[in-house]
């Protein structure tokens, strides 16, 4: 069969195939795998799955360097999550995703949507989603544009997670004007699954019904490119935004509805219609089982008139699965959706013959030959060279940057850093998403370095985070990447868990320019590094490239995601001092180092430097030192140093639980004499945690046995005496109530003032939808 | 004794729920599908949170004409123990089982945080076990949780103890700061004149193990067990 062109189909001119993202060479390589000119819908079907969203065409062989094996990977990159084994027949099922376009233009859903989008991952793999994390990079809150992005991010996540009932649990927030255009959401989910309930998207079984699943399709979110549905719709629906509606409500029905199909055994497949919707679903699902498939698009459940094969085919409605089922239980699949009141319609099979085919009814409109529609898109090689700017930048004196006048008082400089807002507790935020539901959240938002979930039937827990400081990778992509991994490693370590594994979520610019793809290029292999390095294999991710606007690119941004295991969640640590009288140990070494810290962006307006740099090897003993002395019971809390420095991670410890504060009595007076005030202070040297004990011998010899440096510099106090340094013959002294004030309402003041200005510019955010 | 946890499409706390009653007190319990006209022998109906029918329209306005909710008011009309948590809550309220009804918070922001509530009455099946003047710590989550009623009803609600919590600061004071929601009189859970429907917004399901912060939702379950075997 050949497709043939529709009646009304727009004629194919090089104008309509760059509308498509289609490079004339590109092109040329569809005309010669069709061995003819392609059909309108045909073009669109292409379009899609050989974008860089759907292909990878710039960024996979650099990701086949990531190490991506252990024995507990049950499933690496490839799938809709990547999956480990924690042991006693569980698994868990995780994978993080950028909303970053789709926030920008309309925060709201596009950050709910892209939750729903995470969300649909996991619990296509057969876990239930436990937790979600969220990774936000906002520009400077001074602008009114980024606080209502930052109201209507943060209330599209939190309606969204929050009705479907999956606590947020952790995630980070930063902010700096490199993302003043570009805000970038990342959203991370975390489902639970037994073993032998894992199932994969790969479509098995020649004569197994298609079936389409959940909500009904419509125009919205149709393609990318702006032109699409300005040359195919009425006048009106050209107005429509482009950004998907989001229905949680649906979201949970479909939740349920297909755990409970796939634990009925009546299905070998299912995907979410994610990105490029039916069209990418349907090519993947093939491509993994080397089929055919064929689709009818008339067949396809819509809930608009006159919608073409290209329209139902793009189409990016929310809340949708594509089903293969087992031959013979059509039926039984309808009755389960329909219990949950979706809807569940077969539109095609799969077919032995090597072919991607879609009808219209009994037209042909769309025919690849093959099975590897995907992979068979071009690969690029581009050039990547780092920027002169970056190298200067790198080579820049920051020690030689005068200090302002007011940094004569150290507690000046301390109470600004924790009014940054990268700094700044996050409690504005995190109290808007439910942390509790579901009964498993030991540690939450705020209570540690990552965030703690208990594991049911068992003594286990998982702790979770996500990372990245895109300032590091800016100055140093290769160190930048290495950072980000073994931060997040820390994080998960402070609360007692093993590191185990990690999803990744790449923010870069276009990959065309020589910066950006050197940035890409180094920051993968600074991750590959440290992934080796700490035993953290990549189990997948997802690219998001072309984060830039005329201003300039977003910082390189390759947040991490990281799973960590613990086997007994009575070990759960904190970050907080928890009682007076308890030994300050400081594991790890100060250094003299200041570049690219929150330090000098957020006092001095400096973006410049050597980031710290990054010794995996150190980071690997920490870890394990950690590990071990939480384990023997030893460590009240721990919280490790990062923006701002030992100062601010020590003011943290103090005042981070504002309701129950503790002071600190600290002596830094070893290292007066090496290294300067504000770089002891305010440098971000890496490989350091600040623990409290009531046993610092135990955790000193513990320390040595590992190769860990350790020093005790301090006891907690009562709230009452503040948080005092001394460092030689100079004393710095920090009120209690001024640490908490700059450090607990630095964001409400901020968001205030925002607060009028959303109601304004957008009803929704006032009222309607929770 | 058998707990009946009732599933509303949208319900997202009915597992916890379960977990309630099997884990905690070792009881049987069933989820209830809301198409059901069934109870299956439950003696305590649990209304759970969630967001049922997605609270569009109004937070409980379509859940309150689920099918077998004609047989929880039926059981609570027959004087059997229910309790409305969050957005079980505001559906006992728009079914008319408890008086009042729940508005969007003050702040028009979500709220999810521990919160501290202190027990006004023990004349229920949910209280009895509790002392007057008790303080109790549970998380809330919810989007509308501002309790208010009309003038005349809260007189009948204050006057006649139908009050069973009230949000308190940490010296048990019902203080305008305490009030997260900026609900009436700092009202955070009601009960019928009966006494054996109650509802909160806090979530006493989510406070059972002092590993997750808290274990004074407790004291409600033990309550409703001695009340059912008295």
């Amino acid at each position: 069969m050949t497709a043939t062109p529709r009646p009304g189909d727009p004629v194919i001119t090089p104008a309509l195939v760059a509308e498509h993202g289609l490079t004339p060479d590109e092109f040329e390589r569809l005309r010669v795998m069709l061995g003819r000119e392609p059909t309108f819908t045909e073009l669109g079907v292409i379009s899609a799955l050989w974008s860089e969203h759907c292909s990878y065409k710039h960024s996979r062989p650099v990701l086949r360097t990531l190490p991506t094996t252990a024995p507990y990977v049950l499933q690496g990159p490839g799938e809709n999550a990547g999956v480990i084994s924690i042991g006693d027949g569980l698994a868990v099922a995780f994978k993080i995703e950028s909303h970053n376009h789709p926030s920008a233009v309309e925060p709201y859903q596009g950050a709910a949507t892209g939750v729903g989008g995470i969300l649909r991952d996991v619990f296509t793999m057969g876990a239930r989603p436990i937790a979600m994390l969220n990774s936000l990079r906002f520009g400077s809150l001074d602008t009114p544009r980024v606080r209502y992005l930052v109201g209507g991010v943060v209330k599209g996540i939190g309606d969204y997670g929050n009705c479907v009932g999956i606590p947020t649990v952790a995630g980070d927030v930063m902010f700096d004007a490199a993302y003043e255009g570009n805000p970038l959401v990342n959203a991370m989910c975390v489902g639970i699954l037994r073993e032998e309930d894992l199932i994969r998207a790969k479509a098995e079984g020649v004569g197994n019904p298609i079936i389409a699943v959940g909500a009904r399709t419509g125009r919205d979110g149709i393609h990318g490119a702006s032109f699409a549905s300005e040359d195919l719709s009425d006048e009106n629906e050209a107005k429509r935004p482009r950004v998907q509606v989001g229905d949680p409500f649906t979201e949970k029905l479909l939740l349920e509805a297909s755990l409970e199909l796939i634990t009925s055994g009546h299905i070998v497949a299912i995907q979410d219609m994610g990105a490029a919707g039916l069209t990418s679903s349907s090519a993947e699902m093939a491509e993994r089982g080397d089929v055919g498939v064929t689709i009818d698009t008339r067949k396809v459940p819509q809930r608009e008139q006159g919608m073409t094969p290209y329209e139902i085919l793009l189409s990016e409605s929310q809340e949708r699965m594509l089903v293969v089922a087992r031959r013979g239980r059509e039926a039984e699949v309808k009755q389960i959706l329909t219990k949950w009141d979706l809807t569940a319609e077969v539109i095609g099979e799969v077919i032995a013959e090597p072919v991607y085919r879609v009808m219209e009814g009994d037209q042909v409109v769309a025919e690849f030959p093959g099975t590897r529609l995907v992979t068979d898109c071009p690969q690029y090689h581009p050039e990547a060279r780092e920027s002169d700017e970056a190298v200067v930048r790198r080579a820049r004196d920051v020690h030689a940057v005068p200090e302002r006048p007011e940094e004569a008082d150290p507690a000046w400089t301390l109470q600004r850093l924790l009014e940054s807002p990268t700094i700044a507790s996050k409690r504005w935020i995190t109290t808007q998403y439910d942390s509790t539901v579901r009964t498993n959240t030991v540690m939450g938002p705020g209570d540690g370095d990552a965030a703690v979930i208990r594991i049911r039937g068992t003594n286990k827990a998982i702790a979770l985070k996500t990372d990245c400081n895109g300032r590091y990778v800016f100055l140093d992509p290769r160190i930048g990447g290495r950072i980000a991994v073994a931060e997040a490693a820390r994080n998960v370590a402070c609360t007692g868990a093993r590191p185990m594994a990690i999803t990744n979520c790449l923010n870069f610019g276009n990959p065309k320019k020589p910066d950006v793809f050197f940035q890409f290029r180094e920051a993968v292999y600074g991750m590959g590094d440290a992934c080796r390095a700490l035993g953290t294999p990549v189990t997948g991710g997802n690219v998001s490239l072309y984060n830039e606007n005329p201003q300039g690119a977003v910082y390189p941004t390759p947040t991490i995601g990281m799973v960590g295991l613990m086997d007994d969640v009575r070990h759960a640590t904190r970050a907080p001092f928890q009682q007076e009288g308890h030994a300050i140990v400081l594991l790890g070494e100060n250094t003299y180092e200041l570049g690219g810290s929150e330090y000098l962006a957020w006092i001095h307006g400096v973006v410049a430097g050597a980031p710290p740099a990054c010794d995996l090897d150190g980071e690997k003993r920490l870890i394990n030192a950690l590990l071990q002395a939480i384990g023997d019971g030893d460590v009240a809390s721990a919280h490790d140093c990062s923006e701002g420095g030992l100062a601010v991670a020590l003011a943290e410890c103090c005042i981070g639980r504002r309701e129950n504060p503790r002071g600190a009595q600290v002596d830094l007076s070893a290292w007066s004499d090496v290294i300067p005030l504000r770089a002891l202070l305010f440098g971000e040297a890496q490989g350091r945690v600040v623990i409290s004990t009531p046993r610092p011998d135990a955790v000193l010899a513990t320390a040595r046995a590992h190769g860990v440096s350790a020093a005790v510099i301090g006891t907690v106090r009562s709230a009452s005496a503040g948080l005092v340094l001394t460092v030689g013959a100079r004393t710095i002294r920090a009120a209690t109530a001024q640490l908490i004030e700059a450090y607990h309402e630095a964001l409400p003041r901020a968001m205030q003032r925002a607060a009028a200005e959303v109601v304004e510019r957008d009803p929704a955010l006032a009222g309607g939808t929770r | 004794m058998k707990f009946g946890i009732v599933s509303f499409p949208g319900s997202n706390c009915d597992d916890d729920a379960v977990y309630a009653a099997t884990e905690t007190l070792g009881l049987p319990a069933v989820k209830l599908w809301h198409k059901s006209h069934d109870l299956e022998g439950s003696d305590v109906i649990v209304l759970p949170g969630g967001f049922a029918y997605g609270d569009y329209l109004r937070a409980g306005a379509i859940a309150r004409f689920s099918p077998i909710m004609r047989e929880v008011a039926a059981h609570a009309q027959r004087g059997g123990p229910v309790i409305g948590i969050c957005n079980g809550f505001q559906i006992a309220c728009e079914a008319g089982l408890l008086p009042g009804a729940l508005m969007r918070n003050a702040g028009l922001q979500f709220l999810s945080m521990p919160v501290t509530i202190r027990v006004e009455n023990t004349s229920t099946r949910w209280t009895a076990l509790c002392t007057e003047g008790q303080r109790l710590t549970m998380p809330i989550a919810h989007g509308e949780g501002r309790y208010t009623v009309d003038a005349t009803t809260l007189e009948r609600v204050e006057g006649e103890g139908l009050v069973v919590f009230r949000y308190v600061d940490e010296r048990g004071e019902a203080t305008a700061a305490a009030n997260v929601n900026g609900s009436l009189d700092n009202i955070a859970g009601v009960r019928n004149a009966a006494g054996n429907v109650v509802g909160l917004m806090p979530h006493p399901e989510r406070a059972l193990d002092p590993l997750l912060g808290s274990a004074d939702g407790r004291v409600l379950f033990e309550s409703v067990l001695a009340a059912v075997h008295a």
